[in-house]
């Protein structure tokens, strides 16, 4: 297992190189130029690899997600999935490619209007012209590698979190993609689900031999499961390396996060004027007016 | 979630009563007044005042609606004006027919009305009504009532106009 | 003086949000018209749409141009029978709603109805990540979502202000015959001497397409464009209301002085 240099180490002559799933090339980004959310990313993800992108709520993770899943266009850099430069593919292209990435959304994001078995045969019926019973015979495999084959008649509505969460997830894997995506897998589950999710997610890495993006603050869970780790901090990356690194790293910003403690590089207070000029202030307004009215 | 027969019953009722609501409009409520374009004839006739004609206005013989005009325009020539009118195609009429600008009820709406004549043939497309009779417009009617009473035998008139007559 | 120019600003920005909406709108009505063939090859997710949008404004429909009709019976007979005219209450009736009253006054329900909860499952499913799901999944949701909802509004309209026309000319004759005593025969017969099936019916007809139209682009725009969160999607499913009906008086107005041949 190869983690990718902080230069991605190849050049854009070389970006064919089977070897990278995903090569994220001095990438910035921001939704207005002057305020660049990304600047100067560089990553690249071999195929095979399970990669965690953390860091705290606003670091750009997400941003980074969607860039790679094409949403948006970087400014500066590019991106390559699969050796092709996404940037550059046209809708049909960019469709194409979509079919052998997988996404799995925050709170799965699953068709409420159609039956669990649907929302998972959703994409072999778009994309394939294969007969129902085919198509009914590989849905049902994936809900049972999720364990939720039983689950096929209910509607959306009457799953739980962690259920609606697997349920997603044999979604995103109906078309055996290459690529997933994971964006926030384990946020508001319980203990239970968050361990089911993430096996299953190792699993299918695994046995697809699939490449894994999940993007994620939850530090526990990740560093048990991925291959190597990226740190994200203010729009950069800050340090990477491999769960093992990470989690003796004396970068004291990884510390903290690691450590999950309240007050460190990242601080505890909002910044706010003195506490006790705050309070001593409000005592003299109210003491000025007593005395006025007096 | 409904399964896709009751769906597709569902829908099928609502679109069938929704034509048969189209059809009962159509057939009950609306008049057979429109003629299908095939089934027509045009004719013309000029007329010194139409007064209140309009184009759509019903042309009737016999009372019976038999056509409706098609168009109004004014000859330059003979400063007359000229309609033109759609007439159905399955009713024939002579060729010396009249036409003539009358008013449904008193203060109704303005209308042509036919009276066939005799002659043996008949009137084709394109042809044009020779005889005519103008629209009553009131202004005349009330100048004509004046110039009658005063043209009444009085003592000291004795170059009595005769009231215009208009043909 | 600082705070003139604000106000301007304020107005002069607000103009020129509306424009550009109204620009996006415009690209989307295109958008929509151009993926319109999974709408169409793929016939049940639109007759699906026609069950919500069509079928389930059934009753609102049937009752109100019941109600309408019957209203119009007691009214038009108190003014008619003034002037000694009560047998053209037929006349009265028919007119009034086959022109006018149904495909106005079905329009604006519709727009209540369906095209609010339109735009809400839009702006629901554009929340929740569905529509960014299904875009992942290479599936244009403008086409599987989008476009069979626009058809089945189309589709439904005219539908359904035939049979408020239709509804409400038995309610008037339910209340002008049966209860008031008009004679049955000249209800009737008056009706259609003066109604004219080019003129009257399909002109009615035709407003109530291009009704169909207005109110279902603005529904799916608004549910389209609406920011994902539970106000976002509330406020849009009122602008829908709101701006659909309006749509539908301004273009009544406009169609009718089109149609208008007082020459």
């Amino acid at each position: 297992m190869q983690p990718g240099g902080k230069n991605g180490g190849r050049s854009g002559a070389n970006s064919g190189a089977p070897d990278n799933m995903v090569e994220v090339d001095k990438v910035g980004f921001g939704y207005d130029r002057r305020r660049l959310v990304l600047r100067d990313i560089n990553i690249a993800i071999p195929r095979g690899q399970m990669v965690a992108v953390m860091g705290l709520s606003g670091c750009g993770k997400t941003t980074l997600l969607r860039l790679i899943a094409g949403w948006l266009r970087p400014i500066t850099g590019e991106i390559r999935v699969a050796g092709k430069p996404i940037s550059r593919l046209g809708r049909k292209g960019l469709f194409a490619l979509r079919r052998r990435v997988g996404m799995l959304f925050q709170f799965g994001a699953l068709f409420t209007d159609m039956t669990v078995f649907d929302n998972v045969a959703f994409q072999l019926r778009e994309h394939t012209d294969l007969p129902e019973r085919v198509i009914a015979d590989l849905t049902l495999m994936k809900l049972h590698a999720v364990g939720l084959r039983g689950a096929a008649d209910l509607m959306p509505s009457e799953l739980s979190g962690g259920m609606a969460r697997r349920v997603a997830l044999a979604r995103s894997v109906a078309l055996d993609p290459m690529l997933m995506l994971y964006d926030e897998p384990f946020a508001g589950l319980d203990p239970l689900s968050l361990g089911v999710i993430g096996q299953l997610m190792r699993r299918l890495n695994d046995s697809l031999g699939a490449t894994s993006i999940v993007v994620t603050h939850d530090v526990t869970e990740a560093l048990q499961l991925v291959d190597y780790v990226y740190f994200m901090s203010n729009g950069v990356v800050m340090a990477q390396g491999t769960p093992e690194e990470i989690r003796n790293s004396s970068d004291p910003m990884v510390a903290q996060f690691v450590k999950g403690e309240s007050d460190g590089p990242v601080p505890f207070h909002y910044p706010a004027p003195d506490y006790r000029q705050d309070l001593f202030q409000e005592a003299m307004l109210e003491k000025a007016i007593l005395e006025k009215a007096a | 979630m409904m399964s896709r027969k009751e769906l597709d019953l569902w829908v099928g009722l609502f679109v069938a009563i929704g034509i048969a609501a189209l059809l009962f409009l159509a057939l009950k409520v609306a008049g057979q007044s429109s003629f299908s374009a095939s089934d027509t004839y045009q004719v013309e006739a000029k007329f010194d005042n139409i007064g209140g004609l309009k184009v759509r206005a019903p042309v009737k013989s016999s009372g019976v609606v038999v056509g409706r005009v098609s168009g109004v325009r004014f000859d330059n020539q003979t400063f007359e004006a000229v309609v033109s009118m759609t007439l159905d195609g399955r009713l024939q009429f002579p060729r010396d027919t009249s036409a003539k600008i009358l008013t449904s009820g008193l203060l109704g709406e303005q209308y042509v009305g036919l009276s066939a004549g005799g002659d043996s043939a008949n009137l084709k497309n394109g042809d044009t009504l020779k005889i005519t009779q103008s629209a009553v417009v009131l202004e005349n009617l009330i100048s004509q009532f004046l110039y009658s009473k005063a043209a009444e035998p009085s003592p000291a008139a004795p170059d009595s106009k005769a009231p215009d007559s208009k043909k | 003086m600082h705070r003139i120019t604000e106000i301007l600003e304020g107005l002069g920005s607000r103009v020129t949000g509306w424009i550009w909406r109204l620009g996006f709108a415009s690209r989307f009505f295109w958008l929509t018209l151009r993926h319109s063939g999974t709408a169409f090859r793929r016939f049940y997710l639109t007759i699906r749409e026609i069950y919500f949008a069509g079928v389930l404004s059934l009753v609102i429909i049937l009752v109100s141009g019941l109600f309408v009709g019957m209203v119009l019976g007691l009214q038009g007979y108190d003014t008619l029978v003034r002037y000694g005219s009560s047998e053209a209450l037929g006349v009265l009736v028919a007119l009034s709603l086959t022109k006018e009253l149904g495909p106005v006054v079905a329009g604006l329900l519709f727009a209540s109805r369906a095209g609010s909860a339109i735009t809400a499952e839009i702006g629901l499913m554009k929340a929740t990540e569905q529509l960014a799901a299904m875009e992942m999944m290479a599936v244009d949701p403008i086409a599987r979502v989008v476009a069979p909802r626009f058809w089945a509004g189309i589709i439904s309209m005219p539908l359904l202000a035939a049979l408020f026309s239709a509804m409400g000319i038995f309610g008037g004759y339910l209340v002008g015959v049966r209860f008031i005593g008009v004679d049955d025969g000249s209800f009737w017969s008056q009706m259609q001497a003066a109604v004219d099936f080019k003129e009257d019916i399909l002109t009615g007809i035709f407003k109530s397409v291009v009704f169909g139209i207005a109110i279902t682009w603005i529904a799916v725009f608004e549910g389209y464009d609406a920011p994902p969160t539970a106000e976002g999607v509330s406020r849009a499913t009122t602008r829908t209301v709101v701006t659909s009906s309006l749509a539908v008086l301004a273009l009544d107005f406009v169609m009718t002085a089109l149609m208008f041949r007082g020459i």
